[in-house]
């Protein structure tokens, strides 16, 4: 089935990061965002382990490992860029300070209830800054596939799996689709024009309410 | 109080069999090598201290550092909120074989605990993990209209931590994110020790740049060009 590409996904939650917005962008699948940043607007990133307004990686070789992202990824530092210890770092994420949090799921409710970090017994259970992040920032925003692997619906009317978070989730930027959450219900913002509302909805486990007119979501071709 | 130890060994001579062990660092960046690898050496050499509990951020990268603890044997139990890495086998498997127990804490809350125990507060309510699994158990209260998990204070017997500048009073600066955890454990611990790479003289750090107070701090000890993790990870070192 044709589909957005992970670029893509975040290629589009790009255009949505506010000017000026303190972000926290997950290890893995999101950290892809800062890529698409819109030219001229202004964005600062804050990373769980006491670092606000890093940058881009170094080049290879030029790497220092304390100066490193949650995902353990060498960075650099912006001009005005800070480091503080864990509890004021988290202090930024619970108290209200982030504007944005992104994250990758394994299953997302109409609720606004999140499953990202554990797939059940049978493995090493491991949680990081995520059941913080949900709590915290003022958007939580998720980018994932519309569908698992075998094609069955990510986007629920109740998680399976351990939860992260309840009732926390605002936006969903899927493969197919871009997909508010408010009073209980997903609310369809976009979809790709290749596929129609009822082959959508048919991915898709809750029911996508349409009370607004439904915009098309047209991303470039990032492959080349 | 003399706080500047001649030696590793002597500044770690008060950690002893069931201890709880904070130890500083976030991946590789903080990490106290050498201090935890003369434990290891002691260990190995006589056997002691063993059945400790570890609290720190992960569970330990290849074979060094804190994976350099357990497959020692030396670990009975994790305290951390991302017990996996880019080479999480020694967790990993002494996990699924029963042989080391795991206490898992959401990473803000982890911080927080850590603060709380070296503030004063026995307990304090969070909105982290509300109506997920990690809240079982735990007494949960509402705040206007929002509701909130109880969590309590985490202390230990020592803490191990890696430091830029001590002077002889113990005033602490870290190196830009080696930072991370140390602070709060350094005020959590009963005894506190610290390699740091360089010690002054008092008045040798800047009272406005000092990061950790010297109150703090128990015992330092001066590694100078100390071990990076991540880096001997990298270069594919063992312990």
């Amino acid at each position: 089935m044709k589909k957005l590409s992970n670029a893509q996904i975040a290629w589009r939650a790009a255009q949505d990061l506010p000017d000026g917005a303190y972000v926290n962008l997950g290890i893995g699948f999101p950290e892809m965002i800062a890529k698409f940043k819109p030219q001229g607007r202004e964005v600062i990133y804050h990373t769980e382990n006491g670092i606000l307004d890093f940058g881009e990686a170094p080049p290879a070789g030029q790497e220092d490992w304390d100066l490193i992202n949650a995902g353990k990824k060498a960075v650099t530092l912006n001009p005005g860029a800070s480091f503080f210890h864990h509890a004021d770092s988290f202090a930024m994420v619970r108290g209200g300070h982030l504007d944005v949090a992104v994250l990758g799921a394994y299953e997302v409710a109409e609720t606004g209830d999140l499953a990202n970090w554990s797939t059940g017994p049978g493995s090493v259970p491991a949680v990081g800054g995520a059941m913080d992040l949900v709590h915290g920032a003022r958007q939580v925003w998720v980018v994932t596939d519309h569908v698992t692997k075998d094609g069955k619906p990510k986007l629920l009317r109740k998680c399976r799996l351990p939860l992260t978070g309840v009732g926390c989730v605002t936006t969903v930027f899927t493969s197919l689709a871009v997909i508010d959450i408010a009073g209980g219900r997903f609310h369809l913002r976009e979809k790709v024009p290749f596929i129609s509302l009822d082959e959508l909805q048919a991915l898709t486990e809750a029911t996508l309410v349409t009370d607004a007119p439904v915009k098309e979501l047209n991303v470039p071709d990032l492959s080349k | 109080m003399d706080r500047i130890y001649p030696d590793i060994e002597a500044a770690l001579d008060c950690v002893e069999d069931g201890m709880s062990v904070m130890i500083g660092g976030f991946g590789g960046a903080g990490a106290p090598i050498e201090l935890i690898h003369s434990l290891v050496d002691r260990y190995r050499r006589t056997g002691s201290p063993g059945r400790l509990t570890v609290i720190n951020n992960n569970a330990g990268n290849g074979a060094i550092g804190i994976a350099a603890m357990i497959y020692a044997g030396m670990v009975a139990k994790m305290v951390c909120s991302f017990p996996r890495s880019s080479d999480p086998k020694a967790f990993t498997d002494a996990y699924l074989a029963g042989k080391i127990a795991l206490e898992l804490v959401p990473q803000g809350t982890l911080a927080e605990r850590i603060r709380a125990g070296g503030a004063g507060i026995p307990a304090f309510y969070t909105p982290t993990s509300y109506g997920t699994e990690i809240a079982e158990g735990k007494p949960q209260a509402e705040f206007d209209g929002r509701m909130y998990v109880q969590e309590r204070w985490l202390k230990a017997d020592v803490a191990l931590l890696k430091a830029e500048l001590a002077d002889t009073r113990g005033n602490l600066t870290y190196r830009k994110a080696a930072r991370n955890f140390s602070p709060l454990m350094a005020m959590a611990a009963r005894t506190t020790i610290v390699q740091a790479s360089r010690v002054v003289e008092p008045g040798g750090i800047d009272p406005e740049q000092v990061i950790t107070p010297g109150i703090f701090v128990d015992r330092i000890v001066e590694v100078a060009n100390p071990r990076q993790e991540e880096a001997m990870l990298r270069a594919g070192e063992t312990a």
